[in-house]
């Protein structure tokens, strides 16, 4: 009885999100496939002429290899800036949770808002002028991660949440030092979450398009996200290339995901197998 | 901290204050000094180039904006729609991508392949999609003998349109969240429920649905808030429209933006945030109680 | 930016200094870069353009960067130029939005540079400010009217429409055929607008002083029956039910297809569409021609106009002299030639000696007319005044999609263009 449920289930939920999932890409990568005039029909057909290659030569070539540039900045970009996050971030959240002050009431306020309230941008550009790290890579990391801050440490500090505090107190009776207990013993048990948030702020970050608009700007700091603007303008859309690109720099955030996905599988399975 | 003693603990404190430090540097300087800046810039008439204290003149001009209550409106149920479908479709697909359901790796990864694409990309793809008469899921429609509706061109359609989409595009997170917290609930629970003779359901209301308490604050947090402040999504499939029916605040901020306004859209900004907190901090402090108590 | 590029430019400059010991005296490396809007046919333009001009003169490097159009262009512009790291040479519009970003304080006076004797005074006049001249026409000029193909109208034996009245006659004919009459494009919200923006030639041939009178706050469209026909034409359009189907939805790359293919019949729109059919549909490049927005009266037939873009040079450029010789290029007779050849000629230049080739589109060759004769042609209103409401696409969306009467529409239009007068700080506006 309950086999023949699960395996009904099974097969509405492989059938569902076939439908609600998976048919979206499928169309991303007919279109990529297409021409332009036949991707300016945007319908859901077969392509009358195959041309996914040219499509792909045609966009990574366009204005001088512009999408490597851009692969290149926002890959270290991604990657600079979600390192810092998840420290920062675990640091953060993993007091915030533990000791209860008369300040948190103010630091809760504070994540709060950072959630809350649009980054004021021409401010923000003077003050990154006046410390001489405007149009600077290293200036937008600092940015992502002190807009992405509030999300991070409101993951991290759920999760603590879970985690039992016996666990740092033996620790820190044993002798070991705050930043030991921390990197050592708090860390490792945070993974399926740092999992979480390494997955979803490098697709925050990859995929930012506003600010490297703002903040970067200057020939050679192209990021992935600007690299569509090649293709759609007010006044002439190569759809075609258009959804080539979209599944170009979808690329790497799908390596991310497969690369941990895994991960967090292979925690869960560990856990059914304990239990 | 001059006192020795308290300084004596802060050196042996499992729970250093300085491992705030770093985060508060960055925050500060980045974040909150542009923000306090802007607050008074939302009391002049700027330019970018120049500005001239004008006093609370742009508060005034922000709530004469004839669509600004329909905005209002807009926002709030936006918010609701997407962060109350999230928690719910995020919770039962994490309940079933834990157990142990066929192809259950195939089915996590497509669920949250939307969150990987950006926001732009889902955009320009769902407009294609909804298209009243090529789109696909009208043709499809039209198949099985139905008269797909105008999903963005019927303005009393448009807003929940995108909201559907923008739960697709969210819903994957919702889900591992939801499964992060999950994978923490020790599995003896469910073990001494089942040897007491629990059925699934009751699991799931006994013992799931109160332990993933911690998931579900931080998706209603992190969704309603997001669902207050959504632009990206309704900038790329409406631009608010058609007319000024899928506007919402953030909506109408931008387009005071992009016509120059920069006070005016500050002030909106100011005004968004007030909204926000009026909502979202009595809606944290419930949750976070509760979250206490247990 | 700017000091990543010098540095970029000294260690070329190193490298060609070492590799030319030979000691020719070589002219200084010069390194600049130019800020063009990203549509297409611009981009090919101006590429040519600069790889000309880096041909004639090998000691300076010249970088494109492209930028989105519309509001988003907008922003990096201002942003660019507010925090001093704009470009040594850009492009950006004309007329109200020139006024927009503070020209005096920002951009380079180009009034006393020899070349300006050579642009038309039309165009100057949008790119003034204080008395000073600030930028030159990047491309030809545009008509705003209505495109139609010519095909359908051969079949149906029609002629091209001198009034209104003939128009709708001409839609009721070709609604009876059994094709879409008007294609609308909503999905592009800013095509909505060309009936009320197409339509400011019969404006000001009924009442001459009304922009003056609008900026000053005393006329509105609400309130002037000749303004206010605009918004009830196209409230005319969305009643007769003239419209595709998908009027709601299409873009505009949609809207060229349906006039190039004869979906449909006519297409109010900007003669630069032509560019976008050439390239998509070059088969169908005569299969298009084009008139203005017909008025009341067949008397008084005209053509509204559109300037192009302009390009300028902003104070904050480290190589003023080389930006405005670069810039005297842009504005010379082999300029519009380089266009030509790149891209085609979309309209009359604004350049004394520039012509557009001999075999031009039907477009391009139905709008000239206008211009040979005098007073059959008169600028939008945007180029004769610095109001214009930001929500008049929404407005016009609304009407089109029947959402909003015509009356109730020029109406909130007023209070949107309130609002930016007050906010432009405008005098007499409250």
């Amino acid at each position: 009885m309950s086999l023949i449920r699960r395996h009904w289930l099974s097969v509405v939920a492989i059938l569902v999100s076939f439908v609600v999932f998976v048919i979206p890409f499928i169309f991303i990568v007919l279109t990529a496939m297409k021409d332009k005039r036949q991707s300016a029909l945007l319908d859901f057909s077969w392509p009358e002429k195959f041309q996914l290659w040219e499509n792909i030569v045609d966009v990574i070539t366009t204005r001088n290899w512009q999408l490597l540039t851009a692969f290149i900045n926002s890959t270290i970009l991604t990657v600079a800036s979600v390192t810092l996050l998840v420290v920062f971030a675990a640091m953060v959240g993993f007091v915030l949770q533990r000791r209860r002050t008369r300040w948190n009431g103010l630091i809760n306020f504070l994540i709060l808002a950072g959630l809350m309230i649009p980054p004021a941008i021409v401010p923000t550009i003077w003050l990154l002028q006046a410390m001489g790290l405007f149009a600077k890579l290293h200036g937008l990391i600092l940015i992502e991660v002190a807009y992405h801050l509030p999300f991070s440490i409101l993951l991290y500090r759920a999760f603590i949440a879970t985690i039992p505090k016996d666990l740092d107190e033996a620790a820190i009776i044993d002798g070991a030092r705050p930043l030991d207990v921390f990197f050592r013993i708090i860390m490792p048990l945070l993974w399926p979450v740092t999992v979480t948030n390494i997955v979803v702020q490098s697709v925050t970050i990859f995929n930012d398009f506003t600010n490297p608009l703002y903040y970067l700007p200057g020939r050679g700091n192209e990021t992935v996200q600007l690299t569509l603007y090649n293709f759609q303008s007010q006044f002439n859309t190569s759809y075609h290339l258009l959804f080539t690109n979209i599944l170009l720099i979808t690329i790497p955030p799908l390596i991310v995901f497969l690369f941990f996905n895994r991960q967090i599988v292979a925690g869960v399975t560990a856990g059914a197998v304990k239990g | 901290m001059a006192n020795p003693t308290s300084r004596a603990y802060a050196r042996r404190s499992t729970y250093p204050g300085w491992f705030f430090l770093p985060a508060a540097i960055i925050y500060g300087v980045l974040f909150l000094v542009p923000t306090f800046a802007s607050l008074y810039f939302s009391l002049t008439r700027w330019s970018l180039f120049s500005s001239e204290f004008i006093g609370l003149t742009n508060f005034y001009q922000f709530f004469e904006e004839p669509f600004l209550v329909q905005g209002l409106v807009n926002t709030v149920i936006f918010a609701m729609i997407t962060s109350g479908l999230k928690v719910v479709l995020g919770l039962l697909l994490a309940v079933l991508l834990t157990s142990r359901i066929a192809l259950r790796g195939y089915l996590r990864s497509v669920v949250f392949f939307p969150v990987l694409v950006s926001t732009v990309g889902v955009g320009i793809t769902f407009t294609v999609l909804m298209h009243p008469t090529q789109g696909a899921i009208n043709v499809a429609l039209e198949l099985v003998g139905i008269d797909g509706p105008h999903w963005l061109t019927n303005p009393s359609l448009a807003l929940y349109s995108v909201a559907l989409v923008d739960v697709w595009k969210g819903v994957g997170l919702a889900t591992v969240i939801y499964i992060a917290g999950l994978v923490a609930i020790p599995k003896d629970y469910y073990e001494a429920a089942r040897i007491d003779g629990s059925t699934p359901t009751q699991s799931f209301f006994y013992i799931t649905l109160p332990l993933s308490r911690p998931a579900t604050v931080t998706v209603i947090t992190l969704s309603f808030i997001g669902g207050l402040k959504t632009f990206d999504l309704i900038w790329a499939m409406t631009r608010g429209g058609p007319g000024f029916s899928s506007d919402t605040i953030a909506s109408i901020i931008y387009k005071q933006y992009q016509a120059g306004f920069y006070g005016l859209s500050t002030a909106g900004n100011v005004v968004l945030f007030v909204l926000i907190a009026l909502l979202v901090v009595p809606l944290t402090m419930y949750l976070n109680r509760r979250e206490g108590h247990e | 930016m700017t000091a990543k590029f010098t540095r970029t430019a000294r260690v070329a400059v190193g490298i060609m200094a070492f590799t030319a010991l030979s000691g020719s005296a070589l002219a200084e490396d010069v390194f600049m870069t130019m800020l063009v809007s990203n549509n297409p046919s611009n981009v090919a333009t101006a590429e040519a353009a600069v790889a000309a001009y880096m041909k004639a003169n090998p000691n300076v490097t010249i970088e494109i960067e492209t930028r989105p159009g519309g509001g988003e262009g907008d922003n990096i512009v201002k942003t660019r130029l507010a925090t001093g790291v704009m470009n040594d040479v850009f492009q950006y519009n004309g007329g109200s939005l020139f006024q927009a970003i503070n020209p005096q304080q920002n951009l380079l006076p180009l009034t006393d540079e020899p070349f300006m004797a050579d642009i038309q005074e039309s165009f100057k006049s949008v790119v003034t400010a204080g008395g000073e001249v600030f930028g030159i026409p990047n491309g030809p000029a545009m008509g705003g009217g209505i495109l139609y193909n010519i095909p359908i109208y051969e079949e149906l034996g029609l002629e091209v429409p001198k009034s209104w009245d003939e128009f709708m006659a001409n839609n009721e004919k070709i609604k009876a055929a059994g094709k879409d009459a008007v294609i609308q494009t909503y999905g592009d919200t800013w095509t909505s607008q060309l009936f009320v923006l197409g339509d400011y030639f019969n404006v000001s041939a009924a009442e001459p002083d009304f922009a003056e009178r609008y900026t000053a706050g005393e006329a509105k469209f609400a309130d002037s029956p000749a303004a206010a026909k605009g918004f009830e034409r196209l409230q005319e359009v969305f009643e007769g039910d003239y419209m595709n189907e998908d009027f709601g939805a299409a873009k505009f790359p949609e809207g060229v297809r349906k006039i190039a293919q004869g979906e449909g019949a006519h297409y109010p729109m900007l003669t630069f569409a032509i560019g976008a059919i050439k390239d998509t549909y070059p088969e169908h490049v005569d299969d298009v021609g084009f008139f203005a927005q017909p008025g009341d009266s067949t008397d008084s037939n005209g053509l509204t106009v559109w300037m192009p873009d302009a390009t300028y040079i902003p104070k904050s450029t480290s190589n003023p002299e080389e930006a405005k010789k670069f810039v005297a290029f842009l504005a010379s007779v082999e300029a519009c030639k380089i266009r030509n050849e790149a891209v085609g000629a979309t309209g009359p230049y604004l350049v004394k000696g520039c012509f557009p080739p001999s075999d031009v589109p039907p477009v391009v060759s139905d709008m000239l007319p206008y211009f040979e004769e005098e007073g059959r042609n008169g600028p939008a209103l945007e180029f004769l005044s610095p109001v214009k409401g930001p929500a008049l696409e929404q407005i016009t969306v609304e009407v089109g999609s029947g959402i909003r009467n015509a009356a109730d529409a020029a109406a909130l239009y007023d209070q949107d263009v309130r609002k930016q007068a007050m906010q432009l700080g405008l005098p007499g506006w409250k």
